[in-house]
């Protein structure tokens, strides 16, 4: 290639695709860290994803329930459909875009360490690329789980995860952190898990899915948020895809679905948490909203501010405004709405984003927004 | 400004590309319909390597006269290059997003001279 003109070389990886590692679809974030020297700060994400699903054969052999444990062997052995006992819907994998993002479709690449889980390996190689000291880690598919018609079923896969996760991934790197799943569809094993895991390493707090349809209100809820007060451990409430309900059913394509439904299930869920006092009634538990924007935040507090001065007779445990008790909670930054930048001020502006927002990626194991979003902001 | 030497012309296969890293810069050079285009790899999204995901065609949705959906189909002129970090898609020939004309990859000229193609930095 020589003839005389300034030198170049091809880059090693000519297109990104299911095979490549890791590292190789993160370099240029690690050089946008070099550069620009963030490599200096404690980073934590506080919200990675890994895919379960992989390990799915492991997993299921923590079920506790004998005849449970038999039918989720049975079910892995069958081709096709969603893997033993989860209620993962197969429709949901247009999450990929269609193959145009190719980590989220597979991650395929080669991993020759065998002295630890593929999973550990995965999360380091995108933690070591993105210079991060922490990932809080959640699981995939099972942010479906909370509508199992079977509550028996979501409590024996929590349980099996939930133990699967702190064997074998979380001891391994003391960096890697989780806010284990609690299966609300059954308030006892919610009480069994904080008790079996709140001590385990790598165990900071824990996490409802917010795609369920019981409100988080319920008294049967109450005892399980006393513990965790109690304990000092916080509640993330973890948003996600639902195709199933009235209103999204009516969305026929993923993208308007995608849009809507990472947001509904919260605005619910926080609704219901501030109308019914739980801030007052737990004023320690310390709640995180992770990945449904921030966008809707303005609006909640307007409009629950807003309908709470008319009607206070129907929230009476309410002491100060509904914008007053969001302002005491916490938010991950995934997605942050950008395209009008001035909305996106005033919206950090008005959720104390200093001090209440979280840096978090979102991703099948190390994806891929630019590393603390908000520092690249122009304000 | 630099010119740089990329390779030969007749190297490339329709729908091709060569990316390349010259310093700091990174660069993909593609060709489509016997032209070739250049833009850094570095999408105008979160910076991801736009230059090394898929490259598909434009998705476009069918109108009958009345208006009515026909459903979609592929655009077999417009050429999308597509983010493999975030979905990000630009049309390899303009470098600009489907929907958003201020959604622009940095592009660079690109020139062949007997039979060898230069991208001009």
């Amino acid at each position: 290639m020589d003839s005389g003109f300034e030198k170049t070389q091809d880059l090693p990886n000519q297109q990104i695709t299911t095979d490549t590692d890791t590292r190789d679809i993160l370099r240029r974030e690690a050089k946008y860290q070099k550069i620009n020297g963030l490599f200096k700060w404690p980073i934590v994400d506080i919200d990675g994803h890994h895919s379960e699903m992989t390990s799915w054969k492991e997993v299921i052999e923590y079920i506790d329930d004998p005849i449970l444990l038999h039918q989720a062997q049975e079910f892995q052995s069958r081709t096709g459909g969603a893997p033993g006992l989860s209620n993962h819907t197969p429709g949901l994998r247009y999450q990929d875009v269609g193959g145009r993002i190719p980590h989220q479709q597979q991650l395929g690449e080669r991993i020759r360490d065998k002295t630890v889980h593929r999973d550990v390996t995965l999360v380091r190689r995108s933690m070591d690329a993105l210079g991060l000291d922490y990932q809080v880690l959640f699981p995939g598919n099972l942010l479906q789980l909370g509508t199992h018609p079977q509550p028996r079923v979501e409590a024996q896969l929590a349980l099996a995860y939930n133990r699967w996760l702190c064997d074998n991934i979380l001891p391994f790197d003391n960096r890697i952190k989780t806010l284990l799943y609690l299966p609300l569809g059954e308030p006892e094993m919610c009480h069994q898990i904080i008790d079996e895991f709140s001590n385990r390493d790598g165990v900071v707090g824990f996490m409802v899915t917010s795609v369920r349809f019981k409100p988080v209100h319920h008294n049967s809820y109450i005892p399980i948020y006393r513990k965790l007060e109690e304990r000092k451990l916080p509640l993330a409430f973890h948003a996600g895809l639902n195709w199933t309900d009235e209103w999204t059913r009516q969305t026929d394509l993923f993208i308007s679905m995608h849009a809507i439904s990472f947001v509904l299930c919260n605005i619910v869920h926080m609704t219901n948490w501030i109308i019914h006092g739980l801030p007052e009634r737990f004023p320690n538990l310390k709640t995180i909203w992770i990945e449904s924007g921030l966008a809707w935040l303005p609006f909640m507090m307007q409009r629950l501010d807003s309908e709470y001065q008319m009607r206070p007779s129907e929230a009476p445990l309410l002491k100060k405004l509904p914008s007053d008790y969001i302002l005491d909670m916490y938010f991950s930054s995934q997605p942050i709405e950008t395209s009008n930048i001035k909305l996106a001020e005033a919206t950090f502006n008005a959720i104390n984003a200093s001090t209440q927002l979280m840096y978090c990626l979102t991703s099948p194991i190390g994806i891929l927004i630019r590393q603390a979003p908000f520092m690249s902001l122009s304000f | 400004m630099n010119k740089i030497f990329v390779g030969v012309e007749s190297d490339f296969e329709d729908r091709g590309r060569r990316v390349i890293e010259y310093n700091d810069l990174e660069i993909g050079i593609f060709f489509v319909g016997g032209d070739f285009y250049a833009y850094e790899n570095n999408c105008v999204h979160q910076g991801g390597p736009i230059c090394q995901g898929r490259i598909l065609n434009r998705v476009v949705e069918l109108l009958a006269d009345d208006k009515t959906s026909q459903g979609l189909a592929w655009d077999e002129h417009d050429v999308h290059i597509i983010c493999p970090w975030h979905g990000y898609e630009f049309n390899i020939r303009t470098g600009v997003h489907p929907g958003n004309k201020h959604a622009r990859l940095r592009s660079f000229d690109v020139s062949v001279e007997k039979g060898e193609v230069y991208v001009h930095i």
